[in-house]
This record gives C-alpha cells, sequence and structure tokens, in this order.
C-alpha cells in the first residue's frame, strides 16, 4: 500500500478515541492528584476489563453489520451456569475443578452466541430483535436459577482458590489487564490479518457484494455472534472471582457500554469498519470517567448512566460529522 | 475540472453533451442544475444573467436535472415517489387517486403499463428510471438536461423516451441529453457539443457528424474499430451444458451450451430473465435443472460452488453488488479469491499488492494512487477491476452482465478486447448485454430470451438488430406495418 493511502485509512476518526483519552487522563489529573497514581491507574484499568473484553467481541459482530443487546444478561447467566458447576463439586482438587468452570463457562458463551447467531441468520430477522429477545431469556434465566436471589461459590476454599485470576498479578500488573490485552490482540488479528476477517468487514459493508463474491453471509455472521459469546465467557471467568457471586443484576447496562465503547472508538455501527484498538480506549474512556466522577464532587456517581448514555449519542454525532467532512 | 467553456441552448432544440468519463459532462450539467457554483463566469438565462443558490432554486426557474443513479424511495409507491414533496392535497389530506392517476399517465406516456401504487423496489430498474424521469418532469420545465437517461433502457423504452424527448422539443423546451450512446445521439440531437479532458472541442450540428465522427472527437485520435477481430470459432466438446433449467419466476426451461473458445450473447429486454436465469444457475437465487461442466453433472447450490467449478459472474449491479465502494482496490481485488491469499491463517499482503500491480497492468486500470478507494475510479476502471477481481479465481466460464453499461468508449473498446482475448485462450464468455450492437459486434451467437424464456438464436448473417428484435419482442415490425 502507498503512503498516502495509510494517511487516508488512519483518519481522524482513528486517532480520536486515544486524543479523547489522553485529554480525560489530564482531566482526571487536574481534578485529583491521585488519579495519575499508579494504583488508581491499575485499578481503572483491571476495572474495565468486563467491558472491554465484551466490547472487542461487540466490535466483530458490529463490523460485520450485527449488534448484540444481550451481552449483559449472557454474563449474568454464564456466571450463575459456572458457579453451580462449582457448586456441584466434581472434582475434588479446586484447581482442576476451576479449570472445568471456565471451560463450561467457554462452552455455555459459545452456545448463547451460537444461538444469537443461528436465529439472526437463518431466521432472518434483525439482530436488534433476536437479542432484545434472549436479553430478556437469559435474564430471567439467571432470575430462575437464583430463586431471585444470589448465587454464590459455597466453598470458601474454592473461593479462596479463584481469588488471583482477579486480584492476582504478574510482575506487579493485575491479571485482567493481560486478559484485556490478549482478547483485543486476537481479536485485531482475526479482524485486520485473517482472510474471515477480512470477509466480516466485507458482508458489513455490502451484504449483496460479499455474496457474489462468494462468501458464505451466513457463516461469517454467525461466528461473530460465537466470538461475542466467547468473549463474554471469558470477562465472567474474570469477574466471577471478584465478588464469588452472581444475582439477577449482575451485568445490567453492559450492552449499553460495550456498544457505547464501539461506537467510541471508531466502528461503523452500520458495519463495514471495525477499529478493535478503538474500542479498548472506548471502554478506557468509559471507565476513566466514572473514576474521575468518583474522585471529584463535580458530578454525583450515581448520574454515571446518564453520562455513559449521553456519551453513546455524542460519540455518534462526532462520528456522523466526521464522515460527513470527508 | 472545467475550463472555458461557451455553449448556448436554444428553446425547442435538443443539445447533446458528449465525451469521455472525465471529460466534465457532469461538471458542466451540475453547474447548470445549480449543485455547483462556477468559479469563473457566468450563466444567462433568456439572456439575462443568473446566479442559482442551489438545485431547488435551479428547478423554480424551471430548468430540471434528471439524474443518472436512481433517487426514489424503495419502499415508497411510483406515485408517492413521482409527488414527494410536491403533494397534491384536497383540504388536510392527501389526494392519492389524483396523484395515482396522472402518475398511470406519466407511465403511460412510455409505454409501460404499471399500477402506481406498486412500491418502487418492485420495479425493474429500466421502469425506476424511467419513473424518476417523470417524476423531473412533472416539475414546471423549460429546460430539461438529461443525463445519461438510457443507460438500463431496452430499446423499446429508449424509443418511446426519444419519443418523449421530441415531444418536449415541440413544446419549445431546451433539451440537454448526454449520452455515450453515439447511435442515439445522432437520432435525437439538433446539436452535438464535445468535451473532452474539461474542454470545449467542437459544437456541430448533428446532422453534419456520423456516431463515428463523434467517438473520434470524444477520443481525440483515430478510433481503430471499436470491436477487436472475432476470436477463431469454437471447436470441442461443450465446457457448460445447461438443460431444463428453471428460476421460479424469472426463467423457464432454459437450455443452451458452450464451448471452449466461444462468446455467446443474451439479448433480450429488460425484464426477460436473463440476470435472473445466470443468478439462479450460479448458486445466487433459487433454481433448479442440469448443469454439466466438462460433461459432468454439478450442483451449484452457492456462488461458492460454482467459483469452485470455475463459472464466475460479473454483476451488472457494479457499485451494488460487485465491489466494496469504501474500501481499497486490494480488498476488492481478492474479495472473491482470498484463499489463493492465505499464508497460514494471515492474508499475504505481499501477494495480495504483487496481484494488484499485476491487475493494473493486465487490465489497464487507471489509478494514480494504488491506495485509492475502488468507488473514487471511473466506471470503465470499475468495470476493469471487477473483471480482474473475477480472473483472480481462474475461471474456465466468465458470465459477464452488461460488461460496458455506464462506461466510456475508450473502456469500452478495452473491454472488447479482453472478452475476445479470453475466448482466445480457449475460455467460454457469456455476455448478457441490452446493447444489441456490442452483442452483434462481439459474440459468435447470441440466444435471445423473451418472458422467461429463451426464444431464438441468431448467428452468422442473421445476426442483425432486427432479428433480434423480433425475437425479443415477440412483435415483427414488418408483419405488423403490413396489417396496417
Amino acid at each position: 500500500m502507498s503512503k498516502g493511502s495509510l494517511f487516508s485509512r488512519i483518519d481522524i476518526g482513528g486517532f480520536a478515541p486515544f486524543a479523547a483519552l489522553a485529554l480525560l487522563a489530564g482531566l482526571g489529573a487536574m481534578v485529583n492528584s491521585r488519579f495519575l497514581g499508579l494504583d488508581n491507574l491499575s485499578n481503572v484499568l483491571t476495572r474495565s476489563a468486563f467491558i472491554a473484553t465484551i466490547a472487542v467481541g461487540q466490535t466483530l459482530v458490529i463490523t460485520a453489520g450485527g449488534l448484540d443487546l444481550s451481552v449483559g444478561a449472557m454474563a449474568a447467566f454464564v456466571a450463575g451456569l459456572m458457579i453451580l458447576f462449582l457448586n456441584h463439586g466434581l472434582l475434588d482438587n479446586p484447581l482442576l475443578l476451576i479449570a472445568a468452570a471456565m471451560a463450561v463457562s467457554l462452552v455455555a458463551g459459545a452456545f448463547c452466541g451460537l444461538a444469537n447467531g443461528l436465529t439472526t441468520t437463518l431466521g432472518k430477522i434483525e439482530p436488534f430483535i433476536v437479542t432484545l429477545g434472549t436479553m430478556g431469556i437469559f435474564r430471567s434465566l439467571v432470575t430462575w436459577l437464583a430463586q431471585g436471589g444470589s448465587i454464590t461459590i459455597k466453598s470458601p476454599d474454592l473461593r479462596a482458590a479463584y481469588r488471583p485470576v482477579y486480584f492476582g498479578e504478574l510482575f506487579g500488573v493485575p491479571y485482567p489487564i493481560f486478559v484485556i490485552v490478549a482478547v483485543a490482540a486476537i481479536g485485531a488479528f482475526v479482524l485486520y490479518r485473517t482472510a474471515y476477517g477480512r470477509h466480516v468487514m466485507a458482508v458489513g459493508s455490502n451484504e449483496d457484494v460479499a455474496r457474489y463474491s462468494g462468501i458464505n453471509v451466513v457463516r461469517v455472521r454467525t461466528l461473530t455472534y460465537v466470538f461475542q459469546g466467547l468473549c463474554v465467557a471469558i470477562a465472567v471467568i474474570v469477574y466471577v472471582p471478584r465478588l464469588g457471586s452472581t444475582t439477577s443484576t449482575t451485568g445490567l447496562l453492559w450492552e449499553l457500554q460495550s456498544i457505547t465503547a464501539v461506537v467510541i472508538g471508531g466502528t461503523r455501527l452500520k458495519g463495514g469498519v471495525g477499529r478493535v484498538w478503538g474500542t479498548i480506549a472506548g471502554a478506557l474512556i468509559l471507565e476513566v470517567i466514572g473514576n474521575i466522577m468518583v474522585l471529584s464532587d463535580l458530578v454525583s456517581e450515581y448520574l454515571i448512566g446518564a453520562v455513559q448514555g449521553a456519551i453513546i449519542i455524542i460519540a455518534m454525532l462526532a462520528q456522523r460529522s466526521l464522515s460527513r467532512s470527508r | 475540472m472545467l475550463s472555458e467553456i461557451s455553449l448556448d441552448f436554444r428553446a425547442g432544440e435538443v443539445h447533446a453533451i458528449i465525451g469521455e468519463n472525465g471529460a466534465g459532462k457532469s461538471t458542466l450539467m451540475k453547474i447548470l442544475a445549480g449543485h455547483l457554483a462556477p468559479t469563473r463566469g457566468e450563466l444567462r438565462l433568456d439572456g439575462a444573467p443568473v446566479t442559482l443558490r442551489g438545485p431547488v432554486d435551479a428547478e423554480k426557474r424551471g430548468i430540471v436535472l434528471v439524474h443518472q443513479e436512481i433517487m426514489l424511495a424503495p419502499h415508497l409507491s411510483i406515485a408517492r415517489n413521482m409527488f414527494l414533496g410536491r403533494e397534491v392535497r384536497r383540504g388536510l389530506t392527501l389526494d392519492d387517486k389524483a396523484m395515482n392517476a396522472r402518475a398511470a399517465e406519466a407511465m403511460r406516456a412510455f409505454r409501460v403499463e404499471v399500477s402506481p401504487d406498486i412500491p418502487v423496489e418492485r420495479l425493474s430498474i429500466a421502469r425506476r428510471q424511467l419513473a424518476q424521469i417523470a417524476r423531473a418532469l412533472l416539475a414546471p420545465h423549460r429546460v430539461v438536461i438529461f443525463d445519461e437517461p438510457t443507460a438500463s433502457l431496452t430499446p423499446l423504452e429508449t424509443d418511446a423516451l426519444l419519443a418523449l424527448i421530441r415531444g418536449l422539443k415541440a413544446k419549445g423546451v431546451a433539451a440537454l441529453y448526454i449520452s455515450h450512446r453515439l447511435n442515439e445521439v445522432k437520432a435525437i440531437a439538433d446539436v452535438v457539443t464535445v468535451l473532452r479532458d474539461g474542454k470545449w472541442v467542437a459544437t456541430r450540428p448533428a446532422s453534419a457528424l456520423t456516431p463515428l465522427d463523434m467517438a473520434k472527437l470524444m477520443v481525440g485520435r483515430d478510433l481503430l474499430a471499436l470491436y477487436p477481430e472475432r476470436p477463431p470459432a469454437p471447436e470441442g466438446p461443450p465446457s457448460l451444458q445447461v438443460s431444463h433449467f428453471y428460476a421460479p419466476g424469472y426463467a423457464e426451461d432454459a437450455g443452451f451450451e458452450v464451448r471452449p473458445g466461444e462468446i455467446l450473447g443474451f439479448s433480450g429486454l429488460v425484464g426477460a430473465g436473463r440476470t435472473e436465469l445466470f443468478e439462479a444457475l450460479l448458486g445466487l437465487r433459487e433454481g433448479k435443472g442440469e448443469i454439466r461442466i466438462g460433461g459432468r453433472k454439478a450442483t451449484i447450490r452457492h456462488a461458492r460452488d460454482a467459483m469452485d467449478a470455475g463459472i464466475v459472474y460479473l454483476t451488472e449491479d457494479r457499485k451494488g453488488k460487485g465491489l466494496l465502494l469504501a474500501e481499497s482496490l486490494a480488498i476488492n481485488l481478492t474479495l472473491a479469491a482470498l484463499d489463493r491469499f492465505r499464508k497460514g491463517i494471515f492474508v499475504d499482503r505481499a501477494k495480495e499488492s504483487r496481484a494488484l500491480s499485476d491487475a493494473i497492468t493486465r487490465f489497464d486500470i487507471r489509478v494514480g494512487d494504488k491506495g485509492l478507494e475502488a468507488g473514487q475510479m471511473s466506471g470503465g476502471n470499475q468495470q476493469k477491476l471487477l473483471l480482474a477481481k473475477m480472473m483472480q479465481l481462474d475461471p474456465h466460464v466468465i458470465v459477464i452482465d452488461e460488461p460496458t453499461r455506464g462506461i466510456d468508449i475508450g473502456a469500452k473498446q478495452q473491454i472488447y478486447r479482453f472478452i475476445a482475448a479470453l475466448a482466445a485462450e480457449g475460455k467460454c464468455v457469456i455476455v448478457i448485454s441490452s446493447e444489441m450492437a456490442e452483442l452483434i459486434g462481439i459474440c459468435h451467437r447470441i440466444l435471445v430470451m423473451r418472458n422467461g424464456r429463451i426464444v431464438g438464436e441468431v448467428s452468422g448473417e442473421a445476426m442483425r438488430e432486427d432479428e433480434i428484435v423480433v425475437l425479443a419482442t415477440g412483435v415483427d415490425p414488418h408483419a405488423a406495418e403490413a396489417r396496417a
């Protein structure tokens, strides 16, 4: 590719989320000197792990022209299944049991994603409707499994053994941060470097062109939902050791946050253009804003949902004006 | 883009503007219709200088542009589209009855009988085009600019449109007519202006020019024969045999075969089912019947099956189904054959880039910057890219639907040469086209479809427009005249 194309491809839209993140960091430092402290930053990153991981999957789904509203409910449901499996105690060795539970979580996530994917593609139903429906289904299933209460890891030993996955560190870096980087790297590789990723982009850009190019649109789209399911499962694997339990309100508004992260990151909501690293920046922006709200007394932290809701709308407006000026 | 052009358009005169893509025709039209402001110079209407403040202002002054691209709301009915923004009201409510009646009447002017309340998306491209022309003419008009109005029309509809333009002329309207079809220009225009590279080349009475003269002026050099020498007659057993093939709702009981080195034409009116027949054959829509490739029975359910069997289809809808307009040339080039550009699980970008360089050379794709988006190229270059894209699959049978729609004469000539060269290499080329002249110019034989059936074949001496029209319409004009 020539130099000209390099510049036209990495347009302002690609840089904007990182610039915004840097600006927010500056603002954070001004508001509270503790913001730039290593502890606080590492905390922010760790807490963004769930949304960042899920949003990488959402990036692929949206790039292929889909949408997944069910991620939050799916996370609660998969977490419920995982904890129930742990409580069943099929294996004596706690580490093996946890490993098996992780596998269960991945399989459950993949299946939930597959259900979403097949229903939209084979059923030819708008993904908005399908995942709105499964959102209700997953949410209700977890409420039912928990009988309206919560599902908690019973064995204290097991909880202790699992704890490090969220709270542990390697070279002073919390594990969840490694998870973010790994998932994003995989997502970026899949989307930018593989033939499958190219097909994802083509399907989202123009489904007809993809079909006339011999691309199996149903398979490509369905697999993005499976990938999304796996990302949700990974987020659950990191989430469960944090509290050791799940309730019917687990993962509430994660769909809003993950879609917001994707849109802030510069991915085109109508598909065709996906930016995995932009999504990560988007997820961090959301967490940093929350953090600043907590550290400062400017706005009540109870309003965080309102702020996030406003951000997605502002991000869409920004995207619109950028694409118009091109 | 455009420099130093002075032209007069007179009432009651059809003034054709011709030129290759990029000659500046569209820019000129946009200035005249108020979409663009000239950087220098002035526009005079009835002798008085005017400044157009936009297309709405231009329309108020009676200058109407009929766009080449179809700009109708697909879910709304014909009548609602025609009256969009200027609805007929009766009190507070819409007068659908009146609007439907006038819409039906407008379509009838094109000899098209169609219910005005069916949604535009259910119309063929040709009929959408006609509906769009009708819509433009609903506004009061004294200058009407037609931008490639016949690009997707069949001969019959073209005739109807030309008749309508003659009617406008008789009413004292000044008509501007842009077209690549020089025969049409010859038939309809009183005056012809030729543009080249944004500059004025000539303005002459149409009676003083032959279509060949026009082509020479457009290209600026002596044009060799438009059509290449026909490759030698095909030999050997057929590569592709189709029998009793059905595309439900579009094509019935189709059967034909094509041999290595053969260029087979498919003619017929728009809506005759040619495109749909091949889309079904290639696994792009529902179809059933027997397909033999190299004598062996083949099952084609998806586009990929056809590609694996060595058959490719170049869609007539380049922009909508052929290319990803917002993506780079390289991404478009390899999209259908990405499996051939893999290193492990990764896309081999170095190989991809080499393939692009090769394609640019082989198909003479004229781009200054290889990093351009496909949509930024001219129609001719897009068509070359689409051809190059499908050739990445090394096909034996190449189906090209409307190979030269909307592309300039220089690129046309090149496309014909590529087609002939492919046949000379022993490949089968099937050309679907509404331009009878080009089928006659390049094909070994031509099959004609009507209402979803293959109704006849012409070859050799019988490859003449009148023969094809008789088959395509089912009406023998000579017989009709004799009876009348």
